[in-house]
């Protein structure tokens, strides 16, 4: 099933063409994995796809849909609700753990003070962090590592309930037993969760994606299995990104 | 050589400007502070102010500062917190560019103006809505609630804009408004600034001697109602020192002494709040 749908999106930041012509299905319950050199339009792909371009004065032409919806149809807050983002650095807000996680889901509705440590808790078993901040929930966040700051923002993307989890190169800043930890993470939550992962590292795309999509320059390469883009690509310019030629 | 000549020079004049501030504090201390214990601390925390008969109880003047300072934060806060935030997070950059130095410039109108703007406009304006003299602290209040207004809007502005945007993104990548992030993280996380800003803009009230002594009355009781008159500790001293002598003068020199105190503990509290980030 499409879970969402890109239809010749353009964006365009001031006179400078970020994204061109891209048409794209990302299926329900797949790791899809995206891929390239820096300013190839990874990261404004996923900022189209929950609006957040919209803060940048950005312009975007064609059409996204989730679920066979336009996102334009959506309110705004319900759509970034329903599809999550995590950015390359963790972005911690200032209080505890326990306000980062209730943040999101304070946003969307009233909860009664159990229903929301409830949530709090499940979304850090779900993130895999609960046993290591069970005894820390009131500590302030920014006191955790670095690792364990980017699993405190998937849990709190997790407590807003949502659909798609889109990833902006979230390992980028962290050693490999963190990067183990956050895959680990990725592949046990994808039964109920749609990803989009921008990585830098190849190679992790090549370890969890379902498929991958390669960028350059704003535009869509291709896209396929991760294995056979790893493998056997058909575009020259694929190969060379992979093997290390260029980017 | 010639460098450490001019060190030395820029050395005596940096030390001489402190020096003054010290002269200035061991001055106003010397002269008022043995008042203080001659008269007696309860006589001189009462509210029996005859300077001419010996009686030197500053209470209904301190209550006097503290009224209409308060006052005038109940005015300031909330003007002045949310025209920072509309400036800071609302706004375009073109409006903020014109809209600041504006509400900076509110700083540079001299006192009496704001005085003189209370007397023709504003008193006669609660006189006649809310009865009594006019004179009031309620004026009083109002006009130092807008001279107020630019320290805390300015300092609150420069505060919400050190907040990092990462912040603001992550807070809209949840789904929140524009208005629940403000609401919920960022004056959260720009409080420290906030806080300094209406301390210091406290400090300016109840330092304010001219405008207050235009508007607010000056009668010697302690007001019962907003619309009362007042005397404040500031318009004491700039009131009597004119002919006030002995011990009437070092009284004055003691309300300077309290005044002093009272900004002294204003600027540390306001040090603190903003090194603690």
């Amino acid at each position: 099933m499409i879970k969402v749908a890109i239809q010749n999106l353009n964006l365009f930041y001031d006179t400078v063409q970020a994204l061109k012509n891209i048409s794209l299905d990302i299926q329900n319950n797949e790791i899809f994995g995206v891929i390239g050199p820096a300013n190839s339009g990874k990261s404004s792909l996923l900022r189209a796809i929950n609006r957040l371009y919209e803060i940048d004065y950005a312009r975007m032409t064609g059409r996204i849909l989730l679920d066979g919806e336009d996102i334009f149809n959506l309110p705004v807050n319900d759509l970034r609700r329903r599809v999550g983002l995590i950015f390359a650095t963790p972005v911690v807000l200032p209080g505890s753990v326990y306000k980062n996680i209730s943040y999101g889901p304070k946003l969307h509705n009233t909860f009664k003070k159990n229903e929301l440590d409830e949530r709090v808790s499940t979304a850090l078993h779900a993130a895999n962090l609960w046993d290591e901040v069970k005894d820390r929930l009131w500590d302030s966040a920014s006191t955790l590592s670095g690792g364990q700051q980017q699993r405190l923002c998937i849990a709190r993307t997790l407590a807003m309930d949502p659909e798609v989890i889109m990833m902006d190169e979230p390992c980028s800043g962290l050693d490999p037993v963190s990067t183990t930890k956050i895959e680990a993470t990725m592949l046990e939550l994808k039964k109920q969760y749609t990803f989009i992962l921008v990585t830098n590292n190849t190679k992790q795309a090549a370890r969890i994606a379902d498929r991958t999509a390669f960028f350059l320059s704003g535009e869509l390469i291709e896209v396929d299995i991760s294995k056979t883009i790893f493998t056997s690509p058909r575009d020259q310019r694929t190969d060379d990104y992979i093997r290390g030629r260029f980017g | 050589m010639k460098d450490k000549i001019a060190e030395n020079i820029l050395l005596l004049i940096a030390f001489s400007a402190i020096l003054s501030l010290l002269l200035i504090t061991f001055f106003i201390f010397q002269q008022g502070i043995p008042l203080i214990f001659k008269t007696g601390l309860h006589n001189f925390f009462s509210i029996s102010w005859s300077p001419t008969k010996g009686g030197f109880g500053i209470l209904s003047m301190i209550i006097g500062s503290l009224m209409v300072t308060a006052g005038a934060l109940v005015v300031g806060i909330p003007f002045g917190l949310a025209c920072a935030v509309f400036l800071a997070e609302f706004s375009s950059p073109t409006i903020q560019k014109t809209l600041k130095p504006i509400i900076e410039l509110l700083a540079g109108i001299p006192s009496v103006v704001y005085g003189f703007i209370g007397i023709v406009i504003l008193v006669p304006f609660i006189r006649e809505t809310f009865g009594g003299p006019g004179f009031s602290v309620l004026a009083a209040s109002i006009i130092l609630g807008i001279m107020i207004l630019p320290t805390i809007v300015s300092i609150s502005y420069d505060s919400l804009l050190a907040v990092p945007n990462t912040y603001r993104e992550g807070s809209y990548a949840l789904g929140a408004t524009k208005w629940q992030t403000v609401r919920m993280l960022l004056l959260h996380a720009a409080r420290s600034g906030i806080v300094a800003g209406i301390i210091l803009g406290m400090g300016r009230a109840i330092g304010e001697t001219m405008a207050v002594i235009m508007i607010a009355g000056n009668a010697l009781k302690i007001p019962g109602s907003l619309l009362d008159s007042v005397r404040t500790l500031t318009s004491t001293i700039a009131l009597e020192l004119g002919y006030a002598a002995g011990d009437h003068r070092a009284a004055l020199f003691a309300c300077g002494s309290i005044l002093f105190i009272i900004i002294i503990i204003l600027n540390i509290v306001a040090i603190r709040v903003t090194g603690r980030k």
